[in-house]
């Protein structure tokens, strides 16, 4: 196939603006122009795994909508799998996946089953395909023991991988997850991942993906497109963007004895609470790893408790953001 | 590399079978839980069975409505509520609109590859509404039996297509207010008091009605074609006026009419949802 062809998104001067009207005091209402999405352009090949990542508010769920065909662009282009999203919606729709990890597309008071049933009705898949998709759904997401469970009385973390395998019933050539680990358990949130990047690996899903988790975008992307007030401020690999935002992890660790500021070789002591009973180091994780910076602090003094945090999308977008003023 | 050939339409079912399929599955899970449906269904039986009282208590203490007998106005009653009940169990959920849209299930339904309205109908089918159509297929049987008809081919007709056209009718007026709510999130009151005041009027006798009214809900909304306007042809009586019987053959326009304007407004209610977001 040609390589137009090999687009599945693409983004040309993307805009959509809402108007917002406000009350200013008294009566009088003023109408004010929100660009949510202001002129992106990208495009996105089959097979690519992509991190879609920004502030609240940035324009990411916009951004989505338009992909999808929920919402109309007020300005621009966009293609979805080749097609024009929103008047060709209900076609686009059988090439796409989307989980909204804030709503749901499950049936509240049915048994989760029954909603991969349903589903693939309505792509009007035959028993003979959807079935066999239906188990091995079932079994990558190790759904089996919740099945026969009403969706509302299911855990977060259960129902979210319900939503995924639920996206996924029709084989999708592009699946759109917004937020699907939010509120997720450390074990849920690798279960999943590790399902996606097996899934990915089969089927050769591409992925676009938002999250406010970076260990997320570690683990499943290779590019990552960074937005900010309804622009791309970033577009490349993750590597590339460690290169320019230090991405820098810190580790937190409650020691048994206050202590005077600790100096480890591998990491930056950046500040001490509790009369020095609580440390913080800084490390870069492609230089260093968490075990090194904690066994170094070991050696010195004794670790009660630790806790890992990771760098956060708003200062990320920050730095990109600072930079970009000063050059 | 993985191919990138969509998945060939050919090989899908048919949309019939996908319907019927949504259908069944949706029917299937209802009966699942026995007792809350028969508690919903018995539920939707007696609602519709103090509506019904409340015109029993009318028309009992007015010898005649609109010119009809206490029997006539309830064979009016009788076959549009049947229609109503009918367009009921399959459009009622379209006042439920707002509730999607602030849930975000709108959201849901418009990354399926079905239509909104049809996965609305299907995927949402309830089926304890079925007391309430019951109910009014039960009315209608009565009244038949109390009111004197002289039971020719036409009356026979009529009897037939009238609840069928009536519910064509009420059903168009479901999704017309539908799609009103796509502008008026916050307005379910003011849709339901649209199709519930129409259905109201057209449980009556047209000629109790005011003639401005009378026109409204002929010509714009033409709930009297539900029931009142064919049962003058079966009752052999002359309309008033605005409303000669003859327009008892009718109900199928004002059916297209009504559907006509039910699709126009609903498009337009689901493409200004799109381009305003939720």
């Amino acid at each position: 196939m040609l390589t137009m062809s090999d687009a599945i998104i693409e983004l040309d001067e993307l805009r959509r603006t809402f108007i917002v009207r406000a009350r200013t005091g008294g009566l009088r209402r003023v109408a004010r122009e929100v660009h949510a999405v202001d002129g992106i352009s990208a495009r996105i090949d089959a097979g690519e795994a992509v991190g879609y990542i920004g502030a609240n508010g940035a324009g990411k769920s916009t951004t989505i909508k338009m992909l999808t065909g929920i919402l109309v662009p007020s300005g621009g282009r966009v293609r979805t799998c080749g097609y024009e999203p929103v008047p060709q919606r209900r076609t686009l729709a059988r090439e796409i996946g989307v989980v909204f990890g804030q709503r749901s597309q499950l049936w509240w008071d049915l048994p989760l089953r029954e909603s991969f049933d349903i589903l693939a009705a309505i792509h009007r898949l035959p028993a003979a395909r959807a079935r066999p998709r239906i188990e091995q759904l079932i079994e990558g997401l190790e759904l089996q023991a919740f099945l026969s469970t009403p969706v509302r009385q299911l855990s977060l973390g259960e129902r979210m991988r319900g939503e995924v395998a639920a996206a996924l019933v029709h084989r999708p050539r592009l699946l759109i997850l917004d937020e699907p680990t939010i509120g997720l358990d450390m074990i849920s949130k690798e279960r999943l991942r590790q399902f996606l990047i097996t899934e990915r690996a089969e089927e050769g899903t591409t992925l676009l993906l938002t999250t406010h988790d970076m260990s997320d975008i570690e683990r499943l992307c290779e590019r990552v497109l960074v937005v900010d007030h309804g622009k791309l401020a970033y577009d490349g690999t993750l590597r590339g963007l460690s290169r320019r935002v230090a991405l820098q992890r810190v580790l937190v660790v409650d020691l048994a004895e206050p202590q005077p500021g600790l100096e480890v070789p591998s990491a930056v002591n950046v500040g001490t609470e509790l009369n020095g009973a609580r440390q913080s180091f800084s490390f870069a994780p492609d230089q260093t790893t968490a075990a090194m910076v904690l066994a170094e602090v070991s050696a010195v003094a004794e670790v009660r408790d630790l806790t890992l945090t990771e760098p956060a999308i708003e200062d990320i977008v920050r730095t990109l953001y600072h930079q970009s003023i000063e050059s | 590399m993985a191919e990138l050939v969509s998945p060939p339409t050919t090989d899908l079912v048919t949309k019939r079978e996908s319907y019927a399929i949504l259908l069944a599955s949706r029917l299937r899970a209802q009966m699942t839980y026995r007792s809350s449906f028969w508690i919903n269904t018995v539920n939707s039986f007696f609602t519709g069975v103090l509506e019904f009282v409340e015109t029993y208590v009318l028309l009992t203490n007015t010898p005649t409505l609109g010119g009809l007998n206490f029997a006539q106005a309830s064979l009016v009653f009788g076959l549009a509520n049947l229609g109503w009940s009918i367009a009921d169990l399959i459009f009622g959920q379209t006042d439920t609109i707002p509730r999607y849209i602030r849930e975000g299930k709108l959201e849901a339904f418009l990354i399926r590859p079905m239509p909104l309205l049809a996965q609305m109908i299907t995927a949402d089918f309830q089926l304890r509404r079925v007391g309430r159509a019951f109910l009014g297929l039960l009315i209608a049987v009565i009244v038949l039996f109390w009111v004197h008809l002289d039971f020719n081919a036409a009356t026979i007709y009529l009897l037939i297509t009238t609840p069928l056209y009536g519910a064509a009718i009420y059903g168009a007026l479901f999704v017309l207010a539908g799609g009103l709510q796509f502008w008026i999130v916050d307005g379910s009151e003011f849709t339901n008091s649209f199709v519930y005041g129409g259905s109201y009027a057209g449980h009556l006798p047209g000629s109790a009605l005011l003639l401005p009214l009378r026109v409204l809900f002929t010509f714009v909304f033409p709930v009297t074609a539900t029931a009142y306007v064919p049962c003058l042809i079966m009752l052999g009586m002359d309309g008033p006026s605005w409303l000669p019987a003859w327009l008892g053959w009718l109900p199928p326009v004002f059916a297209g009419w009504t559907w006509l304007l039910a699709a126009v407004v609903w498009r337009r209610g689901v493409r200004h949802y799109t381009g305003a977001g939720g």
